[in-house]
């Protein structure tokens, strides 16, 4: 968080989200988005040495289910939300690289 | 120069649980496409995944076989990427906080012991699988989201023989220890092999090239070989070797690029806010730790030490768990472990190698195992007449004991039927006679030989032996 006031890199993380921008675009979200992490960024200003970092705010742990079979969903269903099919399949776009 | 190879594994195993990893949707190999989902693993907005208990059970049980440490805390994160595998466009791992660290995996390559390092076992889940056709791609989510956990070694290998050895060991502790059934053509164990050369003294390692998702043990060996080779040619010829990911082609027997480090993904993980973190505890750990099967390098010890086997036929047996297992079995019916060793190794696997079935399959049942060694060693018929049974049995089941009264294979030790063959014996071949009684000890073997013929294989060849010596030492 520290470099946030450097601003992030718009353009890339657009691509990594497969977004496609405009310059403009581009140009407005940056402004955004830089104002955001300026705001965020005040956090730095607390003193958290004693804290622990933590992935969750709430202390829960442990949420399992047992090894059970449930329901699934139909096949017709399933395949009915798929803009393409084939052999009971979702078709899409040739795959190249992995 | 002398080179020296660095080689590391990252081997996702499939964990055997009923149900996947984040959904209660069926795991099952070879279903009809797109039956076994829901909109968990489809990826659908809303849908929450929820921990299965029981991979997360398995995961720590391969880590305690692993000599690891259970992680007390462990969490879970988010690697973004964006292919049609993957129907959330993120896969759940873990990144920071796995559920095992460190481990060991100790392995006898070309006779020496080594000890193979590993660094963490993480539980993921699996991706979809996709078919390429004619103008595009299938793809099936049957396998999305089912438990898949990856162990990293450390890079502690240093040629093919040792990843080799290092992946069989793991596979049988794997399949020991009932966390997968390894089935590499079902796809259950795959590995991503690191491979790096440097000249020798050299203390940083050379750049590490990534052969992705290898399921073969014979391509991997193959894959390794032909990479240190390779890199060995570069460093050799000037040049660098360029860190990236390369395909291996089977067909060629050779590598090739797939991915530079410089379009290299960037997963951007983050922890996922949808699953809390897993704590567990000591006690736990223990319960589990308690619950650990016997593992193939403990069988081996105790099948000399106990059943006073030869190391070789231990090694032999306790390589496969379905073979041991057999044998444990049939040790419930009878005490000659090494005659139990011998059919296995002998007539078993020879047999089932031909007709390509699973030892469990076999028409001979330990019981019935034990049921011929018992007429052997009660002298009922010749270890030879027990090799026929033993044939007749795989191929056509039924009883050994019926088998052998009807086709009449009872050895003969009754000392009149005897007496007659080796009285023909000695009288026909006078030559043997006078060389025995000169002192050639060797003589005999002829004249009962003899006797053998004459009885059609059925005389009991120590009652014979008896038989000669009392007539000719008399
Ligand atoms: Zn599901």
């Amino acid at each position: 968080m520290s470099n946030a006031t450097q601003g992030m890199d718009v353009g890339y993380v657009a691509h990594l989200a497969r977004l496609e921008l405009t310059a403009e675009e581009t140009a407005l979200f940056q402004g955004q988005l830089d104002q955001i992490l300026h705001y965020v960024e005040q956090l730095n200003a607390l003193d958290v040495a004693g804290v622990e970092p933590t992935a969750h705010a709430i202390p829960v742990y442990n949420v399992f289910r047992p090894d059970e079979v449930g329901r699934s969903l139909d096949h017709d269903d399933v395949i009915a939300n798929a803009p393409s099919a084939a052999n009971g399949q979702f078709r899409v776009p040739k795959i190249i690289d992995q | 120069m002398e080179y020296e190879a660095t080689i590391g594994l990252e081997t996702h195993i499939m964990q055997k649980t009923g149900t996947k990893m984040f959904c209660s949707c069926r795991h099952e190999y070879g279903a009809a496409p797109n039956t076994h989902v829901c909109p968990v693993c489809l990826g659908y907005p809303g849908a929450l995944p929820v921990l299965n208990e029981k991979a997360i059970e398995l995961c720590c049980k391969a880590g305690l076989l692993l000599g690891c440490a259970i992680n007390p805390y462990s969490k879970w994160d988010r690697k973004n990427y964006f292919y049609p595998d993957m129907a959330k466009n993120y896969q759940i791992s873990q990144y920071d906080q796995p559920l095992c660290l460190g481990g060991q995996l100790e392995v006898e390559v070309d006779g020496a012991m080594k000890t193979f390092a590993i660094e963490r076992i993480h539980q993921e889940e699996n991706a979809a699988k996709n078919t390429h056709v004619a103008g595009g791609s299938l793809v099936d989510y049957n396998r999305a989201g089912t438990a898949l956990m990856e162990i990293v070694s450390e890079p502690c290998m240093h040629s093919a023989a040792d990843a080799l050895a290092y992946m069989n060991a793991l596979k049988q502790i794997m399949q020991y220890g009932g966390i997968s059934d390894c089935d590499q053509e079902k796809g259950q164990m795959r590995s991503d092999v690191n491979v790096s050369v440097r000249p020798v003294g050299q203390k940083e390692l050379g750049a590490k090239v990534e052969i992705k998702n290898m399921n073969s043990f014979a391509f991997i060996e193959q894959a390794i070989g032909y990479e240190i080779d390779r890199q060995i040619a570069v460093l050799e010829g000037g040049g660098r070797v360029a860190q990236e990911t390369r395909g291996f082609d089977a067909d060629r027997g050779e590598t090739f690029t797939q991915r530079t480090k410089e379009d290299a993904h960037d997963y951007r993980y983050f922890p996922e806010p949808d699953l809390m973190p897993v704590k567990i505890s000591a006690e736990q750990v223990e319960r589990w730790r308690a619950e650990l099967p016997e593992l193939p390098a403990q069988r081996r010890a105790r099948y000399v030490s106990e059943l006073g086997l030869p190391e070789y036929d231990a090694g032999v047996l306790t390589s496969d768990k379905a073979v041991s297992d057999w044998f444990e079995e049939a040790m419930r019916h009878t005490d000659n472990a090494k005659a139990v060793s011998n059919f296995i190794m002998g007539e078993m696997l020879r047999l089932l190698s031909g007709q390509g079935t699973a030892i469990s399959e076999s028409q001979v049942t330990p019981e019935k195992l034990a049921a011929i060694i018992a007429l052997i060693d009660a002298k009922t018929i010749s270890t030879s007449a027990g090799k026929q049974v033993f044939e007749i049995v795989f191929n056509e089941g039924g009883d050994p004991k019926t088998i052998v009264e009807a086709k009449g294979m009872a050895q003969v030790s009754d000392d009149s039927a005897l007496e007659g063959w080796a009285d023909e014996a000695i009288a026909n071949n006078p030559k043997s006679v006078e060389e025995y009684k000169a002192g050639k000890q060797g003589a005999i073997n002829f004249l009962m030989g003899q006797v053998m013929k004459a009885s059609k294989g059925k005389a009991n060849p120590g009652a014979v032996m008896q038989m000669l010596k009392q007539k000719l030492d008399a």
